[in-house]
């Protein structure tokens, strides 16, 4: 029945639309990897925000029940048919969606892709949400800003193979003697993302090098491994653990004081600067390589080779908004 | 129990009128609800009584619908095939890497079909001559041929498919009208006469009512079970080469969870779960039904979650409307 009465409402929503064909000037759909999400729903809020700015712009946002490359395509076609003016999309699959996409922008839609991207003959922008230098930076700025004469810090990564966290920690280790002159990096090991194998790591690291500062984790498996053992070993305050963390799951840790600070990318800015991009790109800006887009309170980007840019450097969480951040994802 | 000695000796040719079966039949019912969706849907969105619009969505449901038919048979038989969505990501994984080799669109086109077969015929085999559950079979081969694609592909993609292999999954016969969509209605029609207008078809509902007296009847029932896995296997090749070529690319989890989809429509459609009965026509309007649900929501931009829960419901309210009338009427009888 509530959902008989939803269809009616909707009905009638639809029915009011389209006796005033005039409403809402520019609408720009946020489709996502699947709904239910609590990263998405973040991302959501943050378009929300933007296309309260700039007015007049409705955020549709919506998604696939589950996260497949198929379900995003009945979506798109669904947006094709409503002619949405843009389409801002987290993909499920970089290649699947192109032949959809392509449609789209035939129709006049303008595509960019966000977070998860597309192959580039597929969208128009991809907005990464951060980029290696950023990130390899951010994880050293983390220790250091609370090291504030130096000090010794050791890296726990995932697996020694994993692309992400090597290239990471390669821009770290490539910015260290310029920015943080007075910072040691003492060790690289590995705890392939397994909770008991990086818990081992760490008290491997504690026990090797007894003047350590920091511990720098940029996984979120790692980080929360090396921050339990902190705290089982009572050395909080002595060593403090920092890296790429969820909110959601470091949030105890930030408490206790085992970490001062984490980071990682932010879905509400995300969101707000897809919506940004989306609608320059429908005021007719041009997407081409080294083209300069404002994204709000945000920033600006500019557009690489492949019409790609990075947003910002991750979002660091601290005592003041974990608490925030850790109901969102 | 009216007291039959009292009642005139009078014999007719069917039980109930022509007429009133045309009327009170499951594919008439799903027709009206048909009908009717499209109506809301016509009010629901002005987006929706676009020709292109409705030819979009039809892409949503061609490739399962294909499926469903073949799957259909199998249902009445008696016997399900769960492992239909693996068929096409194996299907697809074979294209992707003959396509590594160099092989041109009906080379492709060949391959993804007869791997759909030999599928077909594995699972066939393992059913019909080993006598396993096709339950417990096609739950296995489920993961079985997913697996390989997993092994071959990991977390890689095949792309590069030639444009000429677009036109499948792509292409338009005439103006709105997709190569997909025309396929699927010479499906239909093919799947209409094999089913009612044959003896197979025939024979076919038999093994479904009662597999052992079919077979004093003279019906080679494995045989016939074997085939019908076989048909099974070649509509998942042929919806793996369309959705291929639909997606540009192949991934190990190409269709998942397509084999619920399927089944869905063939139940939809009025085809007993038990076997024995159904109607090809009943499959073809609850596949249409799906796709106008699924678009007519999607315009709305209803979430995907109350769409699963609209469907449940459309299913539960179409399979329990003929018995609660049953049920009514023989309350009164």
């Amino acid at each position: 029945m509530k959902f008989l009465k939803t269809l009616a409402v909707t009905t009638a929503l639809a029915t009011t639309m389209m006796a005033n064909p005039g409403f809402a000037a520019e609408r720009i759909a946020l489709v996502v990897k699947s709904l239910g999400n609590g990263f998405f729903d973040a991302a959501a809020k943050g378009a929300e925000e933007a296309a309260k700015e700039l007015g007049d712009v409705e955020v549709i946002y919506t998604g696939p029940t589950s996260a497949t490359a198929e379900g995003q395509i009945e979506i798109i076609n669904s947006l094709i048919a409503q002619q949405v003016d843009a389409i801002a999309i987290s993909a499920n699959d970089p290649d699947a969606l192109v032949p959809a996409l392509e449609k789209a922008m035939e129709r006049g839609i303008k595509v960019i892709s966000w977070d998860s991207g597309v192959a580039p003959e597929g969208r128009m922008i991809h907005l990464n949400p951060s980029d290696t230098g950023l990130i390899g930076e951010t994880i050293i700025k983390l220790a250091a800003d609370y090291l504030p004469n130096g000090g010794d810090v050791a890296i726990l990564s995932a697996s020694s193979t994993a692309t992400n966290q090597n290239a990471w920690i390669d821009a770290a280790k490539e910015i260290l003697p310029t920015k943080f002159p007075n910072i040691n990096l003492v060790s690289v090991v590995y705890g392939d993302d397994d909770s008991v194998k990086s818990t081992n790591e760490a008290k491997g690291l504690i026990a090797t090098y007894p003047d350590l500062d920091a511990i720098i984790a940029p996984t979120t498996v790692g980080v929360v491994a090396a921050a339990q053992v902190v705290t089982d070993e009572g050395l909080i305050g002595k060593i403090n653990v920092t890296g790429l963390a969820l909110p959601s799951e470091f949030k105890q840790f930030i408490d206790n004081g085992a970490s001062q600070a984490v980071a990682l990318w932010n879905p509400i800015d995300l969101g707000y600067s897809a919506v940004y991009l989306s609608h320059q790109l429908i005021g007719g800006m041009e997407a081409k390589p080294g083209a300069t887009f404002s994204i709000g309170k945000v920033g600006e980007i500019t557009l690489d080779d492949t019409n790609s840019a990075a947003m910002a450097a991750p979002f660091q969480f601290d005592k003041s908004n974990i608490d925030e951040f850790s109901k969102i994802y | 129990m009216t007291d039959l000695n009292s009642e005139s000796r009078f014999i007719p040719d069917t039980l109930v009128k022509p007429w009133r079966t045309a009327v009170f039949s499951w594919p008439t019912l799903l027709f009206v609800v048909a009908v009717v969706l499209f109506i809301v849907n016509s009010f629901a969105s002005p987006y929706f009584l676009s020709p292109w619009s409705l030819s979009d969505a039809t892409f949503n449901f061609t490739e399962k619908a294909l499926i469903a038919l073949a799957m259909a048979l199998l249902i009445i038989s008696g016997e399900i095939d769960l492992s239909v969505a693996s068929i096409i990501a194996l299907a697809s994984t074979m294209m992707g890497l003959a396509l590594q080799f160099g092989v041109g669109t009906p080379g492709l086109v060949l391959i993804g079909i007869v791997t759909g077969i030999i599928c077909g015929i594995f699972n066939g085999f393992l059913v019909t001559k080993l006598g396993l559950p096709s339950i417990v079979v096609t739950i296995g081969t489920m993961s079985f041929f997913r697996g390989i694609s997993f092994i071959v592909l990991g977390d890689q993609a095949f792309k590069g498919y030639p444009p000429s292999f677009s036109f499948f999954g792509q292409g338009y016969i005439w103006w709105v009208v997709s190569f997909e969509f025309v396929l699927f209605l010479l499906c239909a029609f093919a799947y209409y006469l094999l089913l009612h207008r044959t003896n197979f078809g025939r024979h076919v509902f038999a093994i479904g009512n009662n597999p052992v007296a079919a077979r004093f009847s003279g019906i080679r029932v494995e045989r016939v079970k074997f085939i019908l896995f076989c048909l099974t296997g070649l509509m998942s090749g042929v919806a793996a080469v369309l959705l291929t070529s639909r997606l540009a690319s192949t991934r190990p989890s190409i269709a998942l969870g397509w084999e619920l989809d399927a089944v869905t429509m063939v139940v939809l459609g009025g085809v007993s779960i038990l076997g024995g009965a159904g109607t090809i026509q009943g499959v073809v309007i609850a596949a249409f039904i799906m796709g106008l649900v699924t678009f007519g929501l999607g315009l709305l931009n209803i979430p995907g979650i109350v769409m699963s829960i609209f469907i449940g419901a459309l299913l539960i309210f179409v399979i329990a409307l003929p018995i609660v009338f049953r049920k009514v009427k023989e309350r009164r009888a």
